[in-house]
């Protein structure tokens, strides 16, 4: 079935988008209080500086949370049971995604790293599996 | 109490409520409005503030005005979820204390049963989290549950203790839409629906509107009723979904329930009966710790052995809550509704016994914002 989602390609999240489609994972870093930055933004939420850069991030992280959906809506109705989670990257910023792999396996605290996810030539996502 | 007497709840109604098909929000808000003028024994004329809030108009508060004729003073359509009009409450006794009005009519009116909206395509933000596939806002409350049972130790049994004892207090009010008891077993066996929450740990989704009239302490003094005074309020929101909310566990309950006590100059044990949003179990015993109730991590302790049902030490969600009563979107009006009643001791069957002070808690969005309203007679 085709992906009803079309990310929203602005001046802003454009790096972001582009970068996935190149097995990229930017994130932004804070050239003035050094902290990274996720999701995409015009200026700091820890300093309001607005002098930001785009780095690439390591693609490691931690399980923060996750939940197993049984229960979904279109587009994503006929893939259920599959595993969201929060996944904590160890530049420390906080991003949703899929966790794919051995469900019994999945838990909180434990390590992941990012797969690049093709859903079609205009979309990429990046998912994570148990390291 | 150190509170001065600033505004008082005079006049509070539910309109319909259930599954309700053919009506339309406007109706809903002008019934519920009209029935909570009549509680306080006066009319639309002496309305001069106006609030609402919905996502049913980009700018619902024209519409309304025109719709019941009124032309106020002061208009205030704050969003922020679920928490909305506790929020209202406050904002409403900040502009009666600045003296730009002495009535405001706060109202709200969903067809969230009837009138199903289909999906639509999330932007800004969210685009960073809609292709996951994650069910709003369930999915977000079960992200919440999953790290409390992993940081605690909180089991499914601990919060379907409070479907349970919510469904106890929903047995004793006649407008609540489910009212066949249940057992945990029950909750247990419903269908999983985002792990670790079953059905019966979420709300129900229901039609219905409710209106509530808030006066100067000068206004007040002609009301048909008792006056139920605001003795403290506070708001804040932190977050928009629960990827960016600081801690999982706690919400931003902990900041305005610590700051509304305060303002009233009340302590927890002071407390005679408990409002909090309850879109899901997880959001009860969330609030409860957040608001000091408890310690973090003792949330499933304490409301194990039907601790908050009818009979129990800890009043709680007396009405039947959003899990059994009804739910129409926007919950919190419901909640401020059903303290108001208590603390006039209106509640038959269900009545806490010598309610003086009540606790409301209004959770917005994904546990994103709260609003705290402490009433007291």
């Amino acid at each position: 079935m085709e992906h009803m989602f079309k990310p929203v390609i602005d001046d802003e999240s454009r790096q972001y988008w582009e970068g996935l489609k190149n097995h990229k994972l930017m994130i932004q870093q804070c050239l003035d209080c050094s902290k990274y930055i996720f999701y995409p933004r015009t200026i700091c939420p820890h300093c309001f500086s607005e002098h930001l850069k785009w780095v690439e991030a390591n693609g490691n992280g931690l399980i923060y949370s996750y939940t197993v959906v049984h229960r979904a809506m279109p587009p994503f109705k006929d893939e259920v049971p599959y595993v969201v989670g929060i996944i904590e990257l160890e530049e420390g910023v906080r991003m949703m995604s899929r966790i794919v792999g051995d469900r019994s396996q999945i838990a909180i605290d434990k390590p992941v790293s990012v797969i690049f996810h093709q859903i079609d030539d205009e979309l990429t996502l990046p998912y994570f599996q148990l390291v | 109490m150190k509170s001065d007497y600033i505004a008082a709840i005079v006049g509070v109604a539910e309109s319909e409520l259930g599954v309700l098909p053919g009506r339309n929000v406007l109706q809903l808000q002008a019934q519920a409005a009209k029935r909570a003028l009549d509680d306080a024994g006066f009319t639309k004329d002496d309305v001069d503030a106006l609030f609402s809030s919905g996502t049913w108009q980009a700018l619902p508060n024209l519409m309304l005005g025109e719709y019941l004729g009124i032309q106020p003073k002061y208009s205030d359509s704050t969003n922020t979820g679920g928490s909305s009009f506790e929020s209202q409450i406050g904002h409403a006794v900040a502009g009666i204390q600045a003296g730009l009005f002495e009535v405001a009519l706060i109202t709200y009116g969903s067809m969230s049963r009837s009138i199903r909206r289909n999906w639509m395509p999330k932007t800004l933000t969210l685009q960073y989290e809609e292709p996951y596939g994650l069910p709003l806002p369930l999915g977000q409350y079960a992200l919440a549950a999953m790290r409390h049972m992993h940081q605690y130790g909180t089991t499914s049994e601990q919060l379907a203790e409070i479907a349970v004892a919510t469904r106890k207090w929903a047995m004793l009010n006649e407008k609540a839409y489910k009212r066949e008891p249940i057992t945990i077993e029950d909750v247990l066996q419903s269908p999983m629906v985002c792990e670790p929450l079953h059905l019966l740990d979420c709300c129900l989704i229901s039609d219905g509107g409710g209106a509530i009239v808030l006066a100067s302490a000068r206004a007040a003094a002609r009301a048909k009723k008792r006056p139920v005074w605001v003795l403290g309020h506070a708001e804040t929101h932190t977050h928009n979904t629960v990827t960016y909310m600081p801690d999982l566990t706690v919400t931003p309950a902990r900041e305005t329930g610590r700051r509304a006590m305060e303002m009233a100059g009340i302590t927890h044990d002071e407390i005679d009966v408990t409002e909090v949003y309850d879109s899901f179990t997880i959001t009860v015993l969330l609030t409860l710790e957040s608001l000091g109730f408890c310690k973090p991590g003792e949330g499933g302790e304490f409301v194990s052995g039907q601790r908050t049902a009818p009979g129990g030490s800890f009043p709680l969600n007396t009405n039947g809550g959003g899990l059994s009563y009804c739910h129409p979107g926007m919950y919190g009006i419901f909640l401020l509704i059903e303290a108001v009643r208590q603390l006039r001791g209106e509640c038959g069957e269900r009545q806490v016994n010598d309610a003086k002070i009540a606790l409301v808690n209004g959770t917005g969005g994904h546990l994103s914002a709260a609003s705290t309203v402490i009433l007291g007679v």
